[in-house]
């Protein structure tokens, strides 16, 4: 698992395709998730492009594409339970399943500690 | 002598205990009242109009046959309703409403029995100009007081409330640069302690937002100004006095940067209250700002409107000013709604019609009631409360920006705070306890759990102590060690409705029954 | 100065706790040059007497609709207001409170508000509806912003039935944004025209019923054509009292509705302030402009209301916000939902029936008069007459004779050719008095 400074991870499947979503960090900072807004199947979004919104009661925020990616799906959980973001951020709440299209981005981004150790400059 | 042995008792005997509850929803004079959909009866008026056939021939087709589902009340059943309702409200004429950066000041009732003469409030927009020309004579009063007050050539009266006077200010400031061959410019410098509606206005009309820095005594970072200049800057958009109740001190150097590097000044003029009759923003170097004329001139806020947003603009601007614009000539006043004239350059339309006429007779109300000397009056006491409030409570509240005076609202943060397991959201809680409205908090953004308080020239300095006393009462109990914080962290106990479950709202939207 | 509590004992008292000497030492930050010593060069301080007599004096320089035979409409409408109306939006609970911030404490405006939303939904048939916007031609622009949020495309067409006022405040606010406009030339039926511009680019379809001429519309057809193109209904209405009588516009098809709400509760104010009303689609809710209230359960579990989905709003998104909108038009709301809680439905169609009839009667007499020709084929309270002479030019003398006969559409769009049309408006208020003095106004200003 990876991670941006804007707090999306990206998880590689080794089959080509990731999923994405945002770290534990930030939906503790957003607070309670009220609705996500997902893209669509087949769209294309470069690296740092947003391609969905989060929202909490006092926050929106976009999320951005960790890599170049094509979007394969948005998770169709989180239109009704949008609370999962809350409970489980870094594993069942993924935003979007997608495909790598630029493997190479992947390395630049940090792994745990080094995101651990971003936080802590925060 | 006879007597009567079967008289009531008239003293009480038996104290009422804690924690009492009736038998039904009624709580003594708070009536508990349900939507009028939940009545469900649509047969009742509370109008007496005949049921008359008609014909409508022509309409074949198209008449709603579908029920429409609208209850109707008679009138008692009505006035019960809403009074009922009312009484859930807080609301000006019951206590302070210290709201920052809102001006919740007391609006005079001459303004309403004003806005309701014949001839004034029940004219309409579109009669023949010869018949309404006390109407527009009264909105170029209002213009002259406006102007003068400001030290402005120009102003625009019909943007309908202040973010809408932010969006003609800045149309007025598109057109203008696009009329000189500027159009490229389209960023706007905007300040970090700027209101929300600054960068999505500016958004808006499609400029980037280049945001400022602000120094350590809450003011604009003339530096940081000077190095995010470029030849791509259309305005800066600055409120002043600014969000953190200061006035910019390096105003008018501020101005001439913008100047000398081709961009307009804006002024928010949100905060007009603090310097109205003292200090005229012409003398400033603003170009175009935009007056609430619900804030500084008292009309009320109704519960959340309507507004009433007027721009004053600078000679360079005035030439795009939206139509209608009022003229006069030998034969009297005009309105020139179509860009002809003198008023070719505009840059369109706000709305429909002349803009809130309402809001203008109760705003020239209030003026013509002051006078010059009184609204000069009018900023000094709202001064004047703003800083008795700071002095009074800063010893036990921590202020972010403590050197020299403040203008008509006191800010504070939450440092005080810190440990104490009360948060700014629940110390504002628990002054509704108190019986006031909680000050604007979390804003400005630049200040950590901000609380900013606006008392306003309208309280007496009998009602400030009473509010003083309250949140020394409150500050002083926050702070002290102690496990239970209920009173804060619980707050309110004593409204008629506890905490509200907000995330619920958003996430599972029910907006209409 | 009555409006001012303090006396020169307490601000002396204050001023030692601050610590300075005069009020004038608060402003020391404001630089020298431009502290102004004296009163600015407008008059003093005026006695609530001397303000009465000033105001009135101007007020009688008007001639009130009350003293006229009144016709007048094209947008704003005359109606009868009850008196409960005006007393209970003087409430200083509704009149002095402010956005219900803390709801704990703003119940009662937060419940008349979703009371409102829920009116303005069954009203104009839509899912949902905001707490109001300032009028109709701000919801308007609105809905156009939002249908090209939404369709992210970039034109949107103004049919030629639209209001003109209407369409120039879409255009200049869609202009602003970068949104192309192809407004449609003004036709008494504008229908067949705006369904040949419907294309693949096309955002959103602005149409009007009644329009500014009167006619009633069938949109059925518009909002198939506009749907199947991939783009949205945007229905206007600029005189709500019509929807008693005819099809709502969602029965049409509409996707967004943007009235003027004006002709329920709301006085006419020489054009403001008014009440916009907007309604969509369920699915359009969270690119919805506007203030919007919810319900939801307190910590008791109590049924409460707040203002709700923000993130959509200014002050959270700053830069990204759906609009800059701030206030809503909160007390003309208020005054709207206490009218259309007093007609209710009944009430409604009995007002709109007696509109109906009104204006017909008035188009018959008018149209026996020489010359007078009705342009309007079907409509509610408002028709459409092409005269021989410049309309301008008729309603300054239908006035000198205390007539005010209605709107001339040059004076709402300068195009060649309507010189001679005149927009006339009937009401439940018009007696048969007025009728009789604006049929022989008109035959002696024609003869």
């Amino acid at each position: 698992m990876r991670f941006t400074k804007e707090h999306e991870w990206v998880r590689d499947q080794g089959d080509g395709t990731a999923f994405v979503g945002i770290s534990n960090y930030a939906a503790e900072a957003l607070g309670d998730v009220v609705y996500v807004e997902l893209p669509e199947a087949g769209r294309v979004v470069k690296q740092g492009e947003a391609f969905g919104v989060v929202e909490s009661v006092k926050a929106a925020s976009d999320v951005y594409a960790p890599v170049d990616l094509e979007i394969i799906e948005g998770n169709p959980d989180l239109g009704n339970d949008p609370e999962a973001v809350n409970a489980v951020p870094e594993s069942g709440a993924w935003f979007v399943r997608a495909r790598i299209i630029n493997p190479s981005q992947l390395e630049a981004l940090m792994d745990c500690t080094a995101y651990e150790e971003f936080l802590g400059t925060l | 002598m006879s007597m009567n042995r079967t008289g009531r008792p008239t003293a009480p005997v038996v104290t009422a205990h804690e924690g009492f509850a009736s038998l039904t929803d009624g709580r003594g004079l708070l009536q508990s009242e349900r939507l009028i959909f939940e009545k469900k009866d649509y047969t009742r008026t509370g109008v007496d109009f005949a049921d008359i056939e008609i014909a409508a021939d022509d309409l074949s087709g198209l008449l709603r046959e579908e029920d429409m589902g609208l209850p109707g009340l008679t009138e008692p059943e009505a006035i019960r309703h809403y009074v009922r309702l009312s009484q859930y409200n807080h609301a000006i004429d019951l206590a302070l409403y210290p709201l920052g950066s809102c001006t919740m000041k007391h609006n005079p009732r001459l303004n309403e029995k004003m806005a309701r003469l014949t001839g004034l409030g029940d004219i309409h927009p579109l009669q023949p100009v010869s018949t309404v020309q006390g109407a527009i004579q009264l909105m170029d009063v209002l213009a002259r007081w406006l102007k003068t007050l400001t030290g402005m050539p120009a102003v625009a009266l019909s943007p309908k409330a202040g973010a809408h006077g932010e969006l003609c200010g800045l149309l007025a400031i598109k057109a203008a640069h696009e009329a000189s061959g500027q159009g490229h410019r389209r960023t706007v410098l905007v300040p970090k302690s700027a209101h929300g509606t600054n960068p999505a206005t500016a958004a808006f009309v499609g400029y980037s937002v280049r945001e400022i820095g602000q120094t350590a005594d809450g003011r604009v970072d003339i530096a940081d100004l000077k190095a995010r200049l470029s030849d791509d800057v259309a305005a800066i958009m600055l409120t002043n006095p600014n969000t953190c109740g200061l006035f910019e001190r390096d105003i008018i150097a501020i101005a001439d940067i913008i100047h000398a590097a081709g961009g307009y000044f804006y002024c928010d003029g949100a905060n007009f209250n603090a310097i109205v009759g003292r200090v005229r923003p012409g003398d400033l170097g603003v170009d175009a700002m935009h007056i609430n004329l619900h804030k500084t001139f008292s009309t009320p806020h109704g519960g959340g409107g309507p507004g009433a947003g007027p721009v004053v603009l600078s000679e360079a601007l005035a030439a795009f000013a939206p139509a209608p614009w009022v003229v006069s000539g030998a034969d009297g006043f005009d309105l020139l709604e179509h860009g002809e004239g003198e008023s070719a350059a505009n840059f369109g339309r706000m709305c429909a019609f002349h803009g809130q006429m309402g809001m203008y007779i109760r705003a020239l109300t209030y003026m013509l009631s002051h006078g010059a000397d009184g609204l000069r009056q009018v900023s000094g006491d709202a001064v004047l409360n703003a800083n008795y409030i700071k002095a009074s409570l800063s010893d036990l509240m921590s202020v972010p920006f403590p050197d020299g005076p403040c203008m008509h609202e006191a800010l504070f943060d939450d440092k005080w705070l810190e440990g104490t397991g009360v948060t700014t959201l629940d110390f504002a809680k628990a002054m509704i306890d108190e019986g006031f409205h909680p000050m604007t908090m979390y804003f400005p953004l630049v200040v950590h759990g901000a609380m900013l308080i606006e008392p306003t020239e309208t309280e007496s300095k009998t009602e400030l102590d009473r509010f003083i006393t309250a949140l020394r009462a409150l500050a002083e109990d926050a702070v002290k060690p102690s496990n239970d914080k209920t009173r804060f962290t619980a707050a309110p106990h004593l409204a008629p409705t506890k905490r509200l479950d907000e995330t619920r709202a958003a996430r599972f939207p029910r907006l209409v029954w | 100065m009555r409006y001012l509590p303090l006396n020169d004992a307490d601000r002396a008292q204050m001023l030692e706790t601050i610590g300075v000497a005069s009020v004038d030492d608060l402003f020391v930050d404001v630089p020298e040059s431009a502290r102004l010593s004296t009163p600015v060069d407008l008059p003093p301080f005026a006695g609530e007497l001397e303000v009465e007599a000033q105001m009135a004096a101007l007020a009688a320089k008007n001639l009130s609709p009350s003293q006229a035979a009144f016709f007048v409409g094209a947008g704003a409408y005359r109606h009868h207001i009850p008196a409960t109306v005006d007393h209970i939006i003087q409430r200083s609970e509704y009149l002095t409170s402010y956005t219900p911030y803390q709801p704990e404490i703003a119940q009662g405006t937060l419940q008349v508000l979703f009371e409102f939303q829920t009116q303005v939904a069954r009203l104009t048939g839509m899912s949902v509806a905001n707490a109001s916007l300032y009028d109709g031609s701000t919801a308007a622009a609105e809905g156009v912003l939002m249908a090209a949020r939404v369709t992210k495309r970039n034109k949107a067409v103004l049919s030629g039935g639209l209001h003109p006022h209407y369409r120039e405040t879409v255009e200049t606010l869609a202009h602003a944004v970068g949104i192309e406009t192809e407004a449609l030339t003004p036709a008494i039926d504008a229908e067949a025209d705006t369904l040949s511009h419907i294309g693949p680019d096309t955002a959103c379809v602005v149409v009007q019923t009644p329009n500014v001429f009167g006619t009633a519309t069938d949109l059925t057809k518009i909002a198939e054509a506009t749907q199947a193109a991939g783009a949205l209904l945007i229905v206007v209405v600029t005189e709500v009292m019509s929807l008693g009588l005819l099809k709502s516009p969602a029965e049409m098809g509409a996707d967004v509705v943007a009235a003027e709400g004006q002709s329920i509760g709301v006085p006419l104010s020489y054009g403001g302030p008014y009440v916009g009303l907007f309604a969509a689609k369920d699915k359009y809710l969270r690119q919805m402009p506007g203030r919007l209230c919810g319900e939801t359960v307190d910590a008791n579990g109590e049924r409460g209301f707040v203002l709700t989905l923000s993130t959509r709003e200014q002050h959270i998104r700053r830069e990204k916000a759906t609009s800059n909108i701030c206030t809503n038009s909160g007390l003309c709301a208020l005054a709207f939902s206490i009218h259309l809680s007093l007609l209710g439905q009944t009430g409604l169609k009995r007002v709109a029936k007696i509109n109906y009839q009104k204006a017909h009667d008035l188009k018959d007499a008018l149209s026996a008069i020489d010359g007078v020709e009705v342009l309007t084929p079907r409509f509610f309270n408002e028709f459409t007459l092409k005269l021989p002479k410049s309309a301008d030019q008729i309603v300054e003398a239908l006035a000198a004779k205390g007539v005010l006969g209605g709107v001339p559409f040059s004076r709402l769009h300068r195009g060649e050719g309507y010189e001679n049309w005149l927009i006339v408006a009937a009401t439940e208020t018009n007696t048969e008095a007025d009728q009789a003095q604006f049929v022989a106004a008109l035959t002696e200003v024609l003869a």
